[in-house]
This record gives structure tokens, C-alpha cells and sequence, in this order.
């Protein structure tokens, strides 16, 4: 067994053994694990909210996660803390006259982003709707499964995290274990959310998904390319979220999300809102645009457009 | 501070005695409180995905249970105020039972919210300084400040007047007088937060409505002294507790009040959602309709409706406010009828259809009910451990001896038959 996995059971048994011994023991069996856990146990229960660290702090917690990690999954992991880049707000289009509903987005990104696969976990729903109603979510279909799509008929709307600029999640967080990032990117810190679900409760957009087990996430098909804030590997009992794939988005050659890189109609747009001459400010200026859930004041930098 | 110790001491003293009833009933919710524990620890092991709750319905029965424990603590506020700032004489006697409620009452809040978390190891996140509070733009936050306020209000009330009543003295109400009183608005702003709490999502349409705090406060001055007032029959039956009608009767008065508040805003939001008929109706319609072939909550919901209508009327007529039988059936029908619709009828419908129309329909799983049966009977067992200790201070057999500084302890056995059964001097005999 590897160092996190102990890690959890020991966080584990430790609550257990609180839970049988009573409250009033509790504060006596908080030491009893200490002989048998590796002291990483306890730099992770002890640890900060990521944004009261400074970089130093930071540099120790990243690398004792890539020992974890790696040792876990039998490779090399990466665990980056890349930070926002100085003027640039991500922005994302949707087309929905080239959507196809095939859902290579959807295992795109759970493929890149290490989400659980048993049970599954998906950042991205594409819902189904039928062109006489047009959007019309009550009646969404998220469940179809056709032998070729699109289907006569229907149109198809992927939904993931909008990034809103007022986002109603952040807000309703207990313990600010999640924010949003100067670039729009809205994250949560893993180790330090409570699991509390206030914020799915407050997403408008179904976008925050919650591990209800300990991930299922096979060594061989871990990405070994993580963020801290990102895709690195989640633990049992914490909200996850779409992050516009800030592994790859942040870095300096600035690589597009997997969700617009496995769209095989390239009906994803991606980009810097703040450049004038960017393709996601292409799309907003010349197409016609709407974004989810306008009346609700989220603002999101998701938006979704017809090109023909 | 030597005093104090006294007075702590005799109270465990006084703990471990009882008549073999209240061994047994200590015993049974012991039982019960393992068997909680043991699922609970199940639950730790394999995650929160032992409870029936998903992405769709993130928040299940442990959050119904706690709103609606909410209710039952803020309801104490209905015997304060007639007790105190009236200073009407038949309630002031018992009102001291309304903060031992309101004690137990919150320690089962917080229990439900911590069986909720999907990290408890993590709590200590919420505590200032040590960890970080998101006061005050988190409601959640909000809820843990008020209710950790409200209980320590009301314990402290409760504990000073018990121990001055120890003492054989009067309390001195000019400390106790202010925080009574600061304790009638922290009781309202228990609820009212936690309704805030559900109140201040525009995601989800059937909670984000302005009346609901308002209708929360109504439906918990129904459910939290309905309860009081059988629970006040069981301590005037089996202890040596004097409880007057006259007292049961006017909080019946009191509820029968609540209650049609209640209806009437129901009745206003029921309108407003079906006469607009916009896409807000879809919650409503799936509640107490069925909303396309889903209708698991419909026959809750109207469960609690009939209840509550039938509990109204024999409220509200005199005749079978004042007789026991009628009384006892409308007390028990509005306790059920507020649980399942402060509880079933209202988390859950705020998350059915979910924000993108996908139908999960919740119902708890069999570890969710052992964990909710645990933490119930956490609570009556603190509260009868307080009533313990109240019962005896509050008929004098249970005060400082004539050389001030051992107990005195009249009261040997606590649950009996009354007076009129077991004659009192053969209490004193253990």
C-alpha cells in the first residue's frame, strides 16, 4: 500500500477509534496513531489553506504529494502549482450548431483530469434537447444512447463549469476552500474542503461533483501532469471541479483544455477574453451568443453561440 | 469556584441514581446511540456513498433532520417569552424544561451537520483563527456562530438557574434577566439563518423564495411545543414534577396560532407557484403532484398536509384543545407533519429536478436511518440526563445539605409513578 492510500486509512482509523472511544477520549486517541503513521500523516491534517502558504511552504507540500503520488501510481507524477498568467481571463465558446453529442469532451477530460472511473465522475454532462423546444432544461435528456448521433431532431449542450465571474459557490464556502483565481478559474483546494456540499447546492450548473467513495483511478491511466489546484489525484469525501484544464492552459506555451482538443467538429473555442484579438473575442463580437442562466447574475465565462 | 465544583459533583452523583425505569430507558438509548455509532463508522470507512445522496441530491435526510431540529430548539423561545416578559406564572415554572430542549435539541443540530461532512477529520477548518471561518459572507458559517451562541445561552441560563436553585436561593435576575432576553432573538435567528441557508441559492428555485424564513419560524412554534407538551405528560406521569393543564393548555392555544401562520403562508407560496406557473413550478408540481411518472415525495407531502390540517382544527377548537386524548393525537399528528415537511418535503424538492432537469429521486438508505436514530437518541438521552438533574432541583429533593457542602439527595429513584401512585415517603428509601 502506498503512502496516500495509508494516509487516508490512518485519517480514517483515527476517527474511528474516536468515534468508539467516545468524545471524551478523543483528545487522548489523537495521539495513538502517531507510532504507526509516517509523519506525512500528519503535515497533511496539519496543513494550510493552499493560499496561506508561502512558496517555501508550498515547495514541501508539493513534493512530499509527487512522493505520494508517484509511489501510488508507480510513475514519475508532477505536481505543478502554476500560477495565474498577468493578464489573461480564460474564456470558452460552445458552438451549438456543430455539437454532435458524441461525448468525446466528456472522456477527454476524465482521462485528463484523472476523475474517478468507478464510480465515474464527469466534469462535462451533454445534455440532449429537442429542437422544438429549444433549451429547454427540465426536458433535457442526459442519458441517450442512440447507435449514432446526432440524432433527427435534437441538438446537443455540453454543461460543465461556467468559471462565473460572480460565482455563487465560492461564496456559500464555509471555509474558503474554494475561490476564484485572478485568470477566472474557479478552483478548490482537496485538502482543504470539508465536504460540506454547500457549493453544489449553489451551483446553478451542476458543475461541482462530490466523491462519494475513494476514487477508483487506475495506476495505468493516472496523467501523470498535475496542478495542485487541477487534476492531481482527489481523496475520498471532497467537491472536485472543471479547472479550463489548468495544467495545461497556464503553462507559458499555453496549451489548449482536452475538452476543444478531442472535439472532432471543433465546436470548442478557447481563450484570453482580455485579447482583442483572441478567437473566444471573435466569437462573442460576431456570432450570436448566449450565456446559461443569465437571470441569475452568475456572469459566465462560458458562452455558448450558433456559427450558421 | 469551590461551589461550583460542589454542585458539578453532585450532579454526577445524582446521575447514577435511578429507579430500575430510568436504568432501562438509559440502557435502551444506549443501544440505540451504538447502534448509530456503528453505521456511522461504516459510513467513515466506505464514504458518504452508503447514503442514498448523489451529485443530483447532494444534501439527503441528515439535513432534513437537522433543519428540523433547528425548529425544535428556536421553539423553546415560545415558553421564554410568556415566562418571562409576561411573567405569566404556569408556563415560568416549566420554562426551564423549553431550555433543556433547546440544549439537547442543538446538540443533535451539530451532530447532523458533522455526520454530514464528507471529511469530519477536517473540522477544525471551521474554528476561527486555527482554521478559517467564512464569516460573514457563508451562511453556513452564520448557522455555526448562532448555534453555537444559542446553546450556550441556553445552557448557561438553564445551569445558572439550577444552580442556584441548588443553593436554595433566588437567582439574581438582574444577570439572568439580559440574557434571557438576548436569548428570544438568537432563538428566532437559529431559524431564520438556517433558512437562509437554503433561502439565499437563486440555483435553486423552491428554496429562493422570500418567505421562507417566515414559514420556518411558524412551522417550528407547531413541532417544538407540540412536542414539549407530550413530552411535559411524560415528566408530570413519571416524575414528581408538577406540570399545570392550564400551562399544556395555553401552549396548545399558542401552537394552534402557529399553525394557521403556517398554513396561511404555505397557501400564499402555493398560489404564487401555480397561478404564475412558470419554470419555478417544476419543484412544487414534483412535490405534491409528481412531476413526468416521478412522485416518490407525493405521498409524504400530503401525508404531512392532512396531518397538519387535522392538527389545526383540534388546536384551534377548545373543546378538543382541552381534552387529552384529542390533544395527545394533534400533538403527535403535527410533530409528524412539521418532520416531513421541514424535513423530506423541503430539502429534497430543492434539489428534484436538479439545476440541469435530471430526476434523481432520493429516498435514505438503511445506514441513514440507523445514523439518524443514533443521534435522536443522543439527544434524549442528553435531555434526560438534564431532566435528571432539573427534575429533582426543581420539586426540592435534590439541593445543598444543612452543612453546605454535600448534596442533599431526596430523590433516589427519578422515573416512577407519581405521587398519587407511589407515596412520596417511600421515595426517600432507595
Amino acid at each position: 500500500m502506498s503512502d496516500m492510500e495509508k494516509r487516508d486509512e490512518h485519517v480514517f482509523r483515527l476517527t474511528r477509534r474516536k468515534a468508539l472511544k467516545g468524545l471524551a477520549l478523543g483528545i487522548g486517541t489523537m495521539v495513538l496513531p502517531a507510532k504507526d503513521a509516517s509523519a506525512s500523516v500528519w503535515e497533511s491534517f496539519f496543513q494550510k489553506n493552499f493560499r496561506e502558504l508561502g512558496k517555501s511552504e508550498r515547495r514541501v507540500i508539493l513534493e512530499r504529494l509527487e512522493k505520494e503520488y508517484s509511489a501510488r501510481y508507480k510513475k514519475p507524477v508532477r505536481v505543478k502549482d502554476t500560477g495565474p498568467i498577468e493578464g489573461v481571463l480564460y474564456g470558452y465558446g460552445l458552438d451549438l450548431s456543430r455539437c454532435i453529442g458524441c461525448r468525446r469532451c466528456v472522456y477527454g477530460c476524465v482521462t485528463e483530469n484523472n476523475q474517478s472511473r468507478d464510480p465515474q465522475i464527469h466534469w462535462i454532462k451533454v445534455l440532449r434537447l429537442a429542437k422544438e423546444r429549444g433549451v429547454d432544461l427540465e426536458h433535457s435528456e442526459q442519458y441517450y444512447n442512440p447507435a449514432t448521433v446526432p440524432e433527427e431532431g435534437h441538438f446537443y449542450m455540453p454543461v460543465q463549469c461556467h468559471q462565473c465571474e460572480n460565482p455563487p459557490c465560492t461564496k456559500v464556502c464555509p471555509v474558503q476552500a474554494t475561490w476564484k483565481e485572478i485568470d477566472g478559474i474557479v478552483v478548490v483546494d482537496y485538502n482543504w474542503c470539508i465536504g460540506c456540499r454547500y457549493c453544489m447546492a449553489a451551483c446553478p450548473y451542476g458543475a461541482r461533483h462530490f466523491n462519494w467513495k475513494k476514487p477508483g483511478l487506475p495506476a495505468g491511466e493516472m496523467n501523470p501532469e498535475t496542478h495542485y489546484l487541477g487534476n492531481r489525484p482527489r481523496p475520498v469525501g471532497v467537491v472536485e471541479k472543471c479547472t479550463f484544464c489548468m495544467q495545461r492552459t497556464r503553462e507559458p506555451d499555453g496549451m489548449y483544455p482536452a475538452c476543444l482538443e478531442v472535439c472532432p467538429v471543433g465546436a470548442r473555442k478557447f481563450g484570453n477574453l482580455l485579447d482583442p484579438t483572441s478567437e473566444i473575442r471573435n466569437v462573442i463580437e460576431n456570432k450570436r451568443v448566449f450565456i446559461l442562466k443569465e437571470d441569475l447574475n452568475t456572469q459566465p465565462k462560458f458562452y455558448y453561440f450558433y456559427s450558421v | 469556584m469551590q461551589k461550583v465544583w460542589a454542585f458539578v459533583r453532585g450532579c454526577f452523583l445524582l446521575l447514577r441514581k435511578g429507579s430500575r425505569l430510568y436504568y432501562t430507558w438509559l440502557s435502551a438509548l444506549l443501544v440505540l446511540i451504538a447502534i448509530g455509532v456503528f453505521a456511522y463508522v461504516n459510513q467513515l470507512y466506505s464514504g458518504l456513498i452508503v447514503t442514498a445522496m448523489r451529485d443530483q441530491v447532494s444534501w439527503g435526510f441528515y439535513i432534513s433532520n437537522f433543519t428540523f431540529t433547528v425548529g425544535v430548539a428556536a421553539a423553546a423561545v415560545l415558553l421564554v417569552i410568556p415566562a418571562y416578559v409576561y411573567q405569566w406564572k404556569p408556563i415560568k415554572e416549566i420554562a426551564i424544561l423549553g431550555e433543556l430542549v433547546a440544549v439537547s435539541a442543538i446538540v443533535m443540530c451539530l451532530l447532523f451537520v458533522t455526520v454530514d461532512l464528507g471529511r469530519p477529520d477536517r473540522f477544525w477548518h471551521l474554528i476561527p483563527k486555527i482554521g478559517i471561518l467564512n464569516f460573514p459572507k457563508s451562511l453556513l458559517a452564520w448557522d455555526v456562530v448562532v448555534l453555537n451562541t444559542y446553546l450556550v445561552l441556553n445552557f448557561a441560563i438553564a445551569s445558572y438557574m439550577l444552580y442556584s436553585y441548588y443553593y436554595q436561593r433566588e437567582p439574581n435576575m438582574k444577570y439572568v434577566f439580559p440574557i434571557l432576553l438576548f436569548s428570544i432573538p438568537a432563538a428566532i435567528s437559529i431559524h431564520t439563518v438556517t433558512a437562509f441557508l437554503f433561502n439565499g441559492l437563486a440555483a435553486r428555485p423552491f428554496w429562493n423564495a422570500s418567505i421562507l424564513a417566515p414559514r420556518f419560524l411558524a412551522s417550528a412554534f407547531c413541532s417544538g411545543p407540540a412536542g414539549m407538551i407530550l413530552m411535559f405528560q411524560v415528566v408530570r406521569k413519571w416524575t414528581n414534577f408538577d406540570i399545570k393543564d392550564k400551562a399544556i393548555f395555553k401552549i396548545a392555544e399558542l401552537i394552534a396560532y402557529a399553525m394557521f401562520i403556517n398554513l396561511f403562508l404555505l397557501g400564499a407560496e402555493l398560489f404564487k407557484e401555480y397561478y404564475s406557473d412558470t419554470v419555478h413550478l417544476a419543484p412544487v408540481k414534483y412535490l405534491y403532484q409528481g412531476l413526468d411518472g416521478h412522485s416518490a415525495l407525493v405521498s409524504y407531502i400530503w401525508t404531512a398536509t392532512i396531518f397538519n390540517l387535522t392538527a389545526f382544527f383540534l388546536f384551534l377548537i377548545p373543546q378538543t384543545r382541552e381534552n387529552y386524548v384529542t390533544l395527545n393525537i394533534g400533538c403527535v399528528l403535527i410533530f409528524i407533519g412539521v418532520y416531513i415537511e421541514k424535513g423530506m418535503g423541503l430539502v429534497i424538492p430543492g434539489f428534484v429536478p436538479d439545476v440541469l432537469g435530471d430526476f434523481y429521486e432520493y429516498a435514505p438508505t438503511g445506514t441513514e436511518m440507523l445514523v439518524t436514530l443514533g443521534i435522536w437518541a443522543t439527544g434524549l438521552l442528553v435531555f434526560t440526563l438534564l431532566l435528571r438533574i432539573a427534575v429533582p432541583i426543581m420539586n426540592g429533593d435534590f439541593h445543598v445539605s444543612d452543612d453546605g457542602v454535600n448534596p442533599h439527595i431526596g430523590d433516589q429513584l427519578f422515573l416512577v409513578r407519581r405521587r398519587d401512585v407511589v407515596p412520596e415517603e417511600d421515595l426517600d428509601s432507595p
